[in-house]
């Protein structure tokens, strides 16, 4: 039986950490604007935070026991030669994806690592 | 000249639109794998309004992530829009409803839409920025709605699909690499994984998060690092 009330708590949370993110920059004193260090983390944190998230995603891959993470990292690497290559995000995320799904549902790597 | 600013806004939100509302049916789509009411993804798109958060909200809910989880994970994914908001400070209306509405739509669409578009009478200005929040919400809103009505009665075979998510950050962070053109910030942040790793599995984000805020700003402090 699912909860309902759970995902709605769930966005009342996303709601308010994204607001929260949103709103920063407005509660700053004006002199501030310019401090180096605003502007070096502002310029570099956006960068660290993805690549934080990309590594999450990838936390619970099994990379010690057969296939070794393969299918994953095989797609994460068409993924930025894609977008490297023609800079199209709904071309790189379709193919990575349609790679992936093909690789899980195709057993291929199973039958590899037998 | 309200005419104009309203005619002005459908125009720059136009072709944002094509990427936009796909989107938007996708995670409807997505959303509805989890045997929720349809009208949650509506709410989602409604309330939240961060795409990428949307899209990880799946994956989170799907694994009955807990509330803290699901608010350090929206956080560091929403970590960028903490400095979008600086080049607007002085633009956006002084106070009132339109000041908050504007704080609260601003994602990486609006951010790029109105920092790109032209400088015109304060009163404009402002008339033109509230049309293209509101354009932008309203056809993720619809678009979001449209995924969910798809998809709503439809077993979609689901398996694999979580990658979606691992694949829309690998764009991102690419094209966070393609804009900041440092190794730093990208080696930091694996570190700083490796170790929250390591030390608080649990807590993987918010350690690694805050890891990489302080090692950052030691690198301004004392490295020199203010480029910008």
């Amino acid at each position: 039986m699912l909860d309902r009330a759970y995902p709605l708590k769930a966005f009342a949370v996303m709601t308010a950490a994204t607001f929260a993110c949103r709103l920063f920059p407005f509660l700053v004193p004006r002199r501030l604007h310019d401090s180096r260090h605003l502007l070096f983390v502002g310029d570099s944190l956006p960068a660290s935070a993805m690549l934080l998230l990309v590594v999450y995603c990838l936390k619970d891959t099994r990379f010690a026991a057969p296939p070794y993470g393969a299918p994953e990292l095989l797609c994460v690497a068409l993924v930025v030669a894609l977008h490297l290559w023609r800079r199209n995000s709904l071309l790189s995320i379709g193919a990575g994806t349609g790679l992936y799904v093909f690789f899980l549902r195709s057993g291929l790597f199973e039958r590899l690592f037998r | 000249m309200i005419e104009s600013a309203r005619r002005e806004a459908f125009k720059t939100v136009l072709p944002v639109l094509v990427g936009l509302v796909p989107t938007g049916v996708a995670f409807g789509l997505l959303f509805n794998t989890l045997g929720y009411p349809w009208y949650y993804a509506v709410l989602s798109g409604l309330f939240v309004f961060a795409g990428a958060a949307q899209f990880l909200s799946v994956g989170l809910l799907a694994a009955h992530a807990g509330l803290p989880a699901i608010f350090a994970a929206t956080l560091v994914l929403n970590a960028r829009h903490i400095f979008y908001g600086f080049s607007l400070t002085k633009r956006f209306p002084q106070n009132g409803w339109r000041r908050w509405y504007q704080i609260f739509t601003l994602t990486d669409e609006t951010y790029s839409l109105l920092t790109a578009a032209k400088h015109r009478s304060r009163e404009d200005d402002e008339r033109f920025s509230l049309w293209v929040a509101g354009l932008i919400h309203a056809f993720w809103v619809a678009g979001c709605a449209a995924g969910a009505v798809i998809g709503r009665g439809a077993r979609l075979e689901t398996k694999g699909l979580d990658f979606i998510l691992t694949a829309v950050f690998v764009v991102l962070a690419v094209e966070q690499a393609l804009r900041v053109r440092r190794i730093f910030p990208f080696a930091v942040a694996g570190a700083a994984a490796a170790v929250s790793l390591a030390f608080f599995p649990g807590r993987m984000l918010l350690a690694s998060l805050a890891m990489v805020t302080a090692v950052l700003l030691g690198q301004a402090e004392f490295g020199g690092g203010a480029r910008a």
